[in-house]
């Protein structure tokens, strides 16, 4: 008796127990999000707030550094960039967070290193830091910054990614956006106010890679979740 | 073996020393730790504490020089941001005008249409001022801070602020600096209001910019009582040129001198600009905080195993932050001072170092086998772990050193800190987070230990019963009481919303505090707005100002316009710049006396800049894009000029026609503009307080909304109640999974179930037909069988024999009839009749009464009066003739006579029985007579206890199946039984109270041990003796225990607890049946009662009401309203007290405050079947199926159905045994379910 007993205990605070037997068939919301399109669609959203926040927010620091010139006003200056500037990153990020886990899965090498949340959130908090860096610390010269940001980036992937895939994939990711960059500097969409190399900033693949590498992580982490999910409905059935 | 190996088990071996040190001296390694924190920490007393406000340094104006970039070996104390040119030298000219002596003529626009003309003279005189001396000729132009755009978004300041030219403000701006402007501008003040920002406005405004002085000293008013206007003109310079402004100086000291001003001209002040945190800065910020806030909680969140995790995630976030502090200690003590915003990279260095290492150690340590000793625990847990906690170590030094290389100052800072912090932190873990880790596990350990004995002693103690002679004590089993939930830490109790709210604002005094805060920062924002406050206070540099009022600076006015004489202007030839101004008409000369007291110049003018708001200086520079954060700017002393205008030139300056009608005289002054502005504010005051009153409005409405629940009436939250079929959940929604524990059920009765009685080994029921089963509670295997003989009259009541005798015993698996023979009954199946009443409901209970009366006439052998001993033979004949003329004889004539009842007590023999047949021959002889149907029965040993209807009790052999005794001597009915030791209690219809005295006449060692009931296999020859006497005596009898009839009869730790419709409840010592107490307080018949070991009495009644009373003195302890309608049980545990009602409600109250902690809704009927098992799990009978819930938070824990239809019938009884077993109806079956537990950790 204590056996089961004792599955019982432990199935009673996680909820789904994998026991088998006669269970109710699972509710609307279990079966929502074990729905595969609903899971792409709900993970596909939250990359992109995630990444349209990210954009807000490193945006204005790019603004206290005079980067892109903005007006004074300071609430303003939040929207004040190009107005599909945010919604272009949320959904490159969107894209990318949920082509890193398909990638992953494609190559049959699923992601294991450091995959919890509080490993992503640490990931972000670098990416952040980098921005930072970039926008605050006063180097010397633009190559020097350029370095920096370079080595930081592999840092970065070093630290929580360390997959070939992920390195490939940011790379590619990051001089696909540097080129477009370049395209729409040269239409004259937008402008740097000092640029350095070929009208762009040198270290904008970087900042390009470094955020690839963390919305990928965000997303392998997300896509961790709904396998998680689909198991237990595998168990369930 | 490598080296690496080889390093690797040294590591491992003092990381294992380590740990066993940490473990064996918590507390003084804790303190040592603490030092060497605080230690480490102290050099961060002296750094500065941060702050935002501009910093101001003072030289010498004699000697200045511009301070180089690099100052070499300065005698002069002097602070760091004081090298390099500043960014402007700031010039002021204070000018103070007045119309003097003031006439009855004057309108009040003269007070300052005058003087503002005069501004313009004087720019002009600065702008042509020019300075030759032997380096060369120097203007204005050449010297001062060239400008050129505003910023774009400054468009609509672009009439006022100059541009492309120099920086040079004045009140002139307003009218881009030409008289004719000025001339022709029909309302001055509304020229200037125009510029003003609407609303509230923090930084400093144009007006302030322009006048540059406080807004309220300018004098620039219609109702300014001093009539003299003070403004400034400010000249940024960029650079320096001592001649030049000395020379302006003079000039303008001469053309417009100032007798009574004694400023001091020697010092020049220095104001350094820190960097200021706007929004803009604010929101990466907080971002990166809270993406901190979320990596320690994803990270804390991992702690697991443990006995208090919020106190190792405190003790992990303490590592981190302290080694954080202790890096900045270290780093300031050897000489590096912190440049860099702690509050920006603060969040970065707490994600390099990381929480990592503190998670891996506590998993390391938890991980390890838990029967060792704590120390050997932490030892081999940090020992395991150590390799990897060198390598991740090692690595991150690495990368970070690498970062030093890049050589940016910012960074190799950085660098350097989480060098040391990681270092700090290392040693933080080692010996702080691991001794505090060793505690906790320690603890945990402790509280194991104390968890398990109170289930090792909560074991019941093997009763030495006088009852039951021939039963061996239970073998002990392994408690299955304690049932192991989850770490209750983060369980969140099951609290109605309200009292949630409720707990929450009186745990965190949230009300007070806020309310006090809230006093706070309104007097505090009272103090610093106040005109007279601290604002003012501040900006005008204590040191000067005494005890004078700030709003008048300058002391009386009334005397100094009083004392202003007339005069006549003296024109000055050097005036080039007046224009139409008469040059009879303007400024004073450098006079006596008088004009010393005419305008007032006091010490708060030297420096009357300080009265701006600190974020003067850098708007203003802020609109041509030049920021002052980390810079500074000098401000040269002002140049006092002061302007007296004549009365008699007053008039003369060109007014413009509307400045007549504007206020129409000064005496009614403050009736049009005062009264719009009045009227304005009174608007403004008017939507405001409409507004915070709907405010409060919705508050109130959403706390009443929170605080009561919308049924206010009916006592706690709504439950939606489940329909039917659904499966079982709590609040939450969730519905755990189904149990696969299959229940046994127990089959064999007809009819539903109607009492239940258990002593923990023996499970004995009754069903409505009135048969007694016995069940063993164990193994559900059916005991015995005691029919109701009063239904033999009855044809349906053959239709129940037979099925009875096809499908006796269904109990379980083993169960049957003649397996093993372990039944000692054996029917004989009756042929079958056609059931007569079987579409009636059996209604026994409520018709017979007491058949005594009817009996006399009807007997056929025995005596008919005493009815002790009754051959029903003759009424089965005679019921079946009358229903069915050729019924068989189906039953035999009884074979037992009882011996007559002498002296007064009943005295049963046991019905000798043939031995191999062992049963009841299919008539059950004994009590042959009509017995009522069983209205209560108790279980004690081997003896079942039925009180019936009839007012009979009967003690029954539940082992046998006989009649022990029977005892006749009440009328009235049986409502309830208690049986407590020797003794039973019966409370009778009448409201009498009758104790009896259970005798056993034979020394139970003559009994031969029967052996275990209920294995399936009984002893084949039990030595049953006739002259086995049990005798029942009534020992006495409370004739009017109540007023009306007992409904609740309770017996526990040696009292006796009755309740009654009469609504009162009596408690009664159970061996001399003394009354003790009458408790009074119900306004009900009195439902339901409970009583235990430990003296605890509750008692509810139809009322809804609920009473906890002192047994010992029979007070009430609390007295609460649970339910709509009856209270319908009662059971207490330690902490709480559970009730359910008629309205199918189960409320969880805590004991000791009264207050309801939660409500569980019952299936329909199915109100009054709950159980407690443990303290901590409590049983409710639903559609079908049995639910447990972790009665401390009302979770729903599991969930075991029944049958295998859920939608089967709804338990209403429910029993739990001491074997943790739970019986519960389920129709006409029982039904044995096992409480799912789990067994502690026995070592």
């Amino acid at each position: 008796m204590s056996r089961t007993l004792t599955a019982m205990a432990d199935s009673t605070p996680g909820g789904y127990g994998s026991e088998p037997g006669p269970r109710p068939a699972p509710g609307p919301y279990i079966s929502a999000v074990t729905n595969r399109t609903t899971n792409l669609v709900i993970r596909g959203a939250m990359l992109f707030s995630v990444g349209v926040f990210l954009a807000l927010v490193l945006n204005l620091l790019q603004v206290q550094r005079n980067v892109t010139l903005f007006p004074p006003d300071v609430i303003s200056s939040i929207f004040s960039s190009a107005w599909w500037v945010p919604p272009c990153c949320g959904t490159a990020s969107a894209l990318i967070g949920l082509l890193y886990p398909c990638i992953d899965s494609r190559l049959g090498e699923p992601h294991r290193f450091k995959r919890e949340w509080s490993s992503v959130m640490r990931c972000v908090a670098v990416f952040v830091g980098i921005n930072h860096a970039s926008a605050k610390v006063d180097f010397a010269n633009n190559v020097q910054l350029s370095l920096t940001l370079a080595a930081l980036s592999v840092g970065l992937w070093w630290s929580f990614d360390r997959s070939r895939s992920g390195f490939s994939l940011g790379v590619v990711i990051a001089l696909l956006a540097t080129l477009a960059t370049q395209l729409l500097v040269y239409n004259g969409v937008f402008q740097y106010t000092s640029p350095d190399f070929l009208y762009i900033r040198s270290w904008l693949p970087c900042i390009f890679f470094a955020g690839v590498i963390t919305m990928g992580n965000i997303g392998r982490q997300l896509a961790l979740y709904e396998h998680k999910v689909a198991l237990e409905k595998t168990h369930q059935d | 073996m490598t080296l690496r190996e080889r390093l690797r088990q040294k590591i491992s071996a003092a990381f294992y020393h380590h740990g066993l040190l940490c473990a064996s001296y918590p507390v003084p390694i804790i303190l040592f730790t603490s030092a060497s924190i605080l230690t480490c920490c102290y050099p961060l007393l002296r750094l500065p504490l941060p702050g935002t406000g501009p910093v101001e340094f003072t030289t010498a104006v004699r000697g200045y020089a511009s301070p180089s970039h690099n100052p070499l070996g300065d005698p002069v104390e002097r602070p760091d941001w004081y090298r390099g040119p500043p960014v402007a030298y700031i010039q002021q000219v204070l000018v103070k005008a007045a119309v003097s002596p003031w006439g009855s003529n004057l309108l009040p626009v003269d007070a300052f249409r005058p003087p503002l003309g005069q501004v313009f003279t004087l720019l002009e005189e600065i702008r042509n001022h020019v300075h030759s001396d032997s380096s060369g000729v120097q203007s204005l132009e050449h010297l001062c801070l060239q400008v050129t755009d505003l910023l774009p978004g400054l468009r609509r300041m672009q009439t006022v602020l100059p541009e492309h030219g120099c920086l040079l403000v004045s009140p002139g701006n307003y009218w881009q600096n030409q008289q004719e402007l000025f001339d022709s501008d029909p309302d001055l003040l509304k020229t200037v209001q125009k510029h003003e920002p609407k609303g509230l406005h923090t930084s400093a405004t144009l007006r302030d910019l322009l006048f540059g002085v406080p807004g309220k000293h300018t004098g620039v008013s219609h109702y300014s009582k001093k009539r003299v206007v003070t403004y400034t003109i400010t000249i940024a310079l960029s650079t320096y040129d001592a001649g030049f402004l000395g020379s302006l100086r003079a000039r303008l000291k001469q053309l417009h001198p100032s007798a009574n001003c004694s400023l001091g001209e020697e010092h020049m002040v220095h104001v350094h600009f820190k960097e200021e945190i706007g929004i803009a800065e604010l929101i990466p910020l907080v971002t990166t905080y809270i993406i901190l806030f979320a990596y320690i909680y994803f990270s804390t969140r991992k702690i697991d195993m443990v006995k208090s995790k919020w106190g190792l995630a405190l003790a992990a976030v303490v590592t981190v932050l302290s080694s954080l502090l202790m890096s900045v200690g270290l780093c300031t003590l050897f000489g590096l001072t912190p440049t860099l915003n702690g509050g920006e990279i603060f969040p970065y260095l707490v994600v390099v170092i990381g929480l990592e290492n503190v998670l891996v150690l506590t998993k390391s340590v938890v991980s390890t086998p838990v029967d060792l000793e704590v120390k050997l625990r932490i030892a081999q847990g940090l020992s395991n772990e150590s390799w990897s906690i060198m390598k991740n170590m090692a690595t991150e030094l690495c990368i970070i050193l690498i970062g030093y290389f890049t050589l940016v100052p910012a960074i190799q800072e950085f660098c350097l800190f989480a060098v040391v912090g990681l270092v700090s932190d290392f040693f933080l873990q080692m010996f702080f987070f691991t001794t505090v880790l060793s505690i906790d596990i320690r603890r945990m350990e402790l509280a194991d230990l104390n968890r398990r004995l109170p289930a090792e002693a909560g074991l019941p103690p093997p009763k030495p019963g006088p009852l039951r002679p021939r039963e061996a004590p239970p073998p002990p089993r392994p408690s299955p009481h304690t049932i192991t939930l989850q770490t209750p830490a983060f369980r969140n109790l099951r609290l109605p919303k309200r009292l949630r709210v409720v707990y929450f604002l009186a745990r965190t005094r949230l009300a007070q505090r806020i309310i006090m805060v809230g006093t706070v920062i309104w007097i505090g924002i009272l103090v610093y707005t106040d005109p007279a406050g601290l604002r003012t206070y501040l900006a005008a540099q204590p040191p000067h100002l005494g005890g004078m009022a700030p709003v008048f600076p300058g002391g009386d006015p009334a005397k100094a316009l009083s004392v202003l004489p007339a005069r006549e202007a003296t024109p000055l030839p050097e005036n080039q710049s007046q224009r139409h101004l008469a040059p009879g008409r303007v400024q004073e000369q450098p006079r006596g006396p008088p004009a010393a007291t005419q305008v007032p110049w006091g010490a708060e003018d030297e420096e009357g800049w300080r009265r701006l708001s600190f974020r003067h200086w850098p708007s203003l520079f802020s609109y041509y894009n030049i920021t002052l954060a980390k810079r500074y700017i000098s401000i040269l002393p002002v140049i006092p000029v002061t302007l007296h205008l004549g009365p008699q030139e007053a008039p003369e300056t060109p007014r413009h026609p509307q400045d007549a009608r504007l206020p129409p005289d000064p005496i009614p002054k403050f009736s049009s503009p005062d009264l719009q502005a009045a009227d304005l504010t009174l608007y403004k005051v008017a939507a405001l307080g409409l507004a915070a009153g709907v405010l409060l409005v919705l508050l109130l409405f959403c706390l009443y909304r929170v605080l009561c629940p919308r049924n206010y009436g009916q006592n706690g939250v709504s439950h939606g109640r489940r329909r039917r079929g659904d499966l079982p959940c709590d609040d939450y929604g969730y519905s755990p999974p189904v149990s696969e524990i299959s229940p046994l059920l127990l089959r064999g009765h007809s009819m539903d179930i109607e009492c239940l009685a258990s002593d923990g080994m023996l499970l004995a029921s009754c069903c409505l037909a009135g048969q007694i089963r016995v069940w063993d509670a164990q193994t559900g295997d059916c005991l015995t069988v005691i029919p109701n003989h009063k239904l033999r009259r009855s044809s349906s009541s053959g239709c129940w024999e037979q099925r009875g005798g096809r499908d006796p015993c269904v109990g379980g698996d083993s169960a049957s009839e003649d397996e093993g023979g372990g039944f000692p009954f054996r029917r004989h199946a009756p042929p079958l009749r056609p059931p007569l009443f079987t579409d009636q409901p059996d209604l026994t209970p409520l018709i017979d009464t007491n058949f005594d009366s009817r009996l006399p006439p009807s007997s056929v052998h025995a005596a008919p009066p005493r009815g002790a001993a009754f051959d029903y033979g003759g009424l089965v004949e005679r019921a079946y003739t009358e229903h069915e003329p050729p019924s068989p004889a189906a039953y035999p004539s009884p074979s037992y006579s009882s011996s007559p009842p002498t002296a007064g007590f009943a005295n049963c023999r046991r019905s000798p029985v043939e031995a191999p047949d062992r049963g009841f021959a299919c008539g059950p002889p004994p009590a042959a007579e009509w017995e009522g149907s069983v209205w209560a029965m108790e279980l004690r040993g081997n003896l079942i206890a039925a009180g019936r209807s009839s007012g009979k009790l009967q003690l029954w052999d539940a082992v046998e199946g006989s009649l022990r005794c029977s005892n006749e001597e009440g009328a009235s009915g049986i409502t309830a039984l208690a049986f407590l030791n020797n003794r039973i209690v019966a409370a009778r219809l009448d409201g009498s109270l009758d104790f009896f005295t259970v005798e056993l006449n034979k020394p139970p060692g003559l009994l031969q041990y029967r052996g275990a009931p209920g294995r399936g296999s009984m002893p084949p020859s039990p030595c049953y003796s006739s002259d086995d006497l049990i005798s029942c005596q009534l020992t006495r009898s409370v004739l009017c225990a109540h007023q009306k009839p007992i409904t609740v009869l309770r017996a526990a730790a040696g009292r006796v607890v009755t309740g009654s419709q009469d609504h009162t409840v009596r408690v009664y010592r159970l061996d001399d049946s003394c009354c003790l107490f009458t408790l009074q307080g119900h306004s009900g018949a009195i439902t339901a009662i409970y009583i235990d070991e430990t003296m605890v009495l509750a008692s509810g009644g139809q009322d809804g009401a609920i009473c906890l009373w002192d047994v010992l003195t029979g007070s009430r302890v609390s007295h609460v309203y649970g339910h709509r309608g009856d209270v319908t049980s009662l059971v207490c545990t330690n902490t709480c007290v559970i009730s359910s009602g008629l309205d199918d409600l189960i409320c969880i109250w805590d004991r000791s405050t009264g207050i309801k902690l939660y409500s569980i809704q019952q299936e329909v009927g199915c109100g009054d079947s709950l159980g407690v098992i443990s303290d901590s799990l409590l049983v409710t009978g639903g559609q079908g199926c049995v639910s447990f819930w972790d009665l401390n938070f009302g979770d729903l824990l599991q969930t075991v159905y029944l049958g295998q239809t859920s939608d089967g019938q709804g338990v209403r009884q429910l029993l739990v045994l001491d074997n943790a077993a739970i019986v519960c109806d389920f129709g006409s079956e029982l039904s044995l379910v096992y409480v799912p537990s789990v067994l502690e950790k026995l070592d």
